[in-house]
């Protein structure tokens, strides 16, 4: 399917990554408000979608083979504007006008604003039952034309959506923070895509600990992550969120293994990059200033 | 208009409204196969299960999750699916009204949410049960269309009409049997309002929504007796509302009372009223709920009680005939 993963390749990614982590900050420090430790913390993870994973194509976004991608935890959108400049779904420079009035990058996303979008989020926990809804619409789908080929029909009697043949065309991925699983909706949306063993939902929770008030385990504890997830019939992956190659084959395993979604638990840390940002649930919810952005950029290797 | 010949008899035809809805949204996906149905483990008595039967394949059980019922429901329409969501009016879009804002009206997807057991004529269950609020919370949401049928004739044109309207809408549906006031030749169309009843001179105009309009129709051929004449008019769409046919209305008669079985704080006479505050103000009276919550009872003593009765609606009629 997809190329192999080459050091040279994971070199490209490795750089590519930093650029976007560069942009973020610019970005951030441009606006005066937003989120820097998310983004920061998944900027390999949506690089890897972006530039090796994702089934995509910028100058066609709405192609209906496409994956899907559901930013559920729609604060990190930083993260996920400035990978798609990268990626060529607009210009680079448009990254500045994060936040501000008439910009189409909304301080968190709007698909009024950028029509490329899946969705628009930003309240937490809804993400994943969206990401349900589109898995099960295609179940729907595939199971009529199984009704309209004459497959698995008896005496006019439609086939369970369960029994309905099932497309690998393409995946919805959803990506979530750790902090909305303390929303009721995120855990009945785990139950139901447990239910439904719909097997074409690859969710990536970003497990960096924090959430604005403080680190997730004070706040509501969330552990053990796994087990709850694997009791909801979820099949389970834990990565490290900065291993290229961790997360390119924790990727490639979810895609093969049938009868039950996968959740991959990829641990990261937030403000990945800046040395002052990183692990501090402080760098949550703010961006740096005009002089903590100098210091980050430095550190990141922009040119300046 | 063309309406039940019996509407005034004793034995005038009585169907809950819910059913009405059931056989639309069977219809519904019988002409689309895009349609598919969403319970939150109340299929029965939301009338959803003939659909289910028919269509085991678009039939989706959410279980006792409605959070989850009206997200799932935006992934799937933004998928290309025309879902059509159902609970009881208190819990959907009771409890998941944020979810409805941000993933349904702020998304803009195509998702019919469908309130059942609105009113205090939910009876014996209780004031938990019943759904006073749902019009307030629904059509402060931009985007939304909200809709109260009458009765269940005009509850299967409303699903159906919904089906084909692309865009988030809310039906609002009792629970109770309801006098059958329409026919299948009167006409619905989303947005426009009914004249039920037209008068040369008219001292007011009621304007009624849902289950109450049968009230609003017999307190009027009531007071026509006393010499007060009134126009009734079917607002079986609140939201968008019909400026044209309320404005009409405000100029011909010069009064209007508004009735529904919903809190006063909110809900459709309070559409009215921000209506023609701004563009033609005339005195009004507003029939609901005022500020309580319902309780358990018979659907005719808590219609009494709360004061949503013929003799209500009368009382409301005269205050305001009297003070002119």
């Amino acid at each position: 399917m997809r190329e192999p993963i080459t050091e040279e390749k994971l070199t490209g990614l490795k750089k590519q990554a930093n650029d976007i982590r560069i942009s973020i900050i610019e970005m951030l420090v441009e606006a005066g408000s937003g989120h820097s430790a998310g983004p920061l913390g998944m900027a390999d993870i949506f690089t890897a979608l972006y530039f090796h994973i994702l089934k995509h194509d910028p100058f066609y976004p709405a192609w209906p083979e496409r994956d899907r991608l559901i930013l559920s935890n729609g604060h990190i959108c930083p993260v996920l504007y400035a990978t798609m400049a990268h990626a060529k779904y607009f210009p680079v420079e448009e990254l500045l006008t994060l936040r501000k009035f008439g910009s189409r990058l909304q301080g968190h996303p709007h698909r009024d604003f950028l029509p490329m979008l899946e969705t628009s989020s930003g309240p937490l926990g809804c993400g994943l039952a969206q990401a349900v809804g589109m898995a099960l619409a295609e179940r729907i789908t595939l199971s009529e034309l199984a009704v309209g080929s004459g497959l698995q029909v008896v005496s006019g009697n439609a086939p369970h959506p369960l029994e309905a043949p099932h497309s690998n065309s393409h995946y919805i991925f959803c990506m979530m923070s750790d902090g909305e699983h303390d929303e009721g909706n995120t855990w009945e949306a785990i139950m139901m895509g447990g239910k439904e063993k719909l097997d074409n939902i690859i969710a990536i929770v970003d497990r960096n600990h924090i959430q604005i008030d403080g680190n997730t385990e004070d706040i509501m504890p969330l552990e053990p992550m796994r087990a709850k997830w694997e009791a909801f019939n979820w099949h389970v992956l834990d990565i490290d969120g900065h291993d290229f190659k961790e997360i390119i084959n924790a990727v490639e395993e979810a895609k093969a293994y049938k009868g039950k979604p996968t959740v991959i638990i990829a641990h990261t840390i937030p403000g990945k990059g800046v040395s002052f940002m990183e692990n501090k649930f402080e760098w949550h919810g703010k961006p740096p200033t005009t002089e903590e952005a100098e210091v980050a950029l430095k550190e990141l290797g922009a040119r300046s | 208009m063309k309406l039940n010949p019996k509407l005034f008899q004793s034995d005038v035809e009585q169907e809950p409204i819910r059913a009405g809805f059931g056989r639309g949204l069977l219809k519904a996906g019988q002409l689309d196969e895009r349609v598919v149905g969403f319970c939150a483990d109340l299929t029965e008595s939301t009338k959803m299960e003939d659909f289910k039967k028919a269509f085991p394949n678009r039939f989706i059980e959410v279980g006792v999750a409605e959070q989850n019922l009206v997200t799932v429901a935006a992934g799937m329409a933004a998928a290309g699916k025309i879902p059509f969501t159902s609970s009881y009016a208190t819990f959907s879009p009771g409890r998941n009204w944020e979810q409805i804002r941000t993933t349904i009206c702020y998304n803009n997807v195509n998702v019919k949410i469908v309130g059942s057991h609105a009113g205090v004529s939910v009876g014996p269950d209780g004031g938990s049960h019943q759904a006073l609020e749902d019009i307030a919370m629904m059509r402060a949401l931009p985007r939304m269309t909200v809709i109260s049928p009458c009765d269940s004739i005009e509850a299967e044109k409303a699903t159906l009409a919904v089906a084909k309207f692309v865009g988030p809408t809310y039906i609002r549906l009792a629970r109770e049997k309801t006098p059958i006031i329409t026919t299948a030749e009167t006409p619905f169309t989303l947005g426009k309002a009914n004249v039920l009843r037209a008068r040369v001179t008219s001292h007011v105009a009621i304007i009624a929504t849902g289950s109450l309009v049968y009230n609003a129709l017999m307190a009027a051929e009531e007071l026509s007796k006393e010499g007060i004449e009134a126009t009734v008019i079917n607002l079986h769409t609140i939201k968008p509302i019909d400026r044209e046919t309320i404005i009409s209305a405000a100029k011909h008669a010069g009064r209007i009372v508004t009735v529904e079985e919903h809190q006063k704080a909110g809900g459709m006479g309070s559409a009215v009223a921000e209506l023609l505050v701004e563009l033609y103000p005339v005195p009004m009276r507003i029939v609901g709920v005022d500020d309580k919550f319902g309780q358990s009872g018979k659907p005719t003593e808590l219609i009494e009680f709360y004061g949503l009765g013929v003799h209500s609606i009368k009382q409301a009629v005269r205050s305001l005939v009297d003070k002119k």
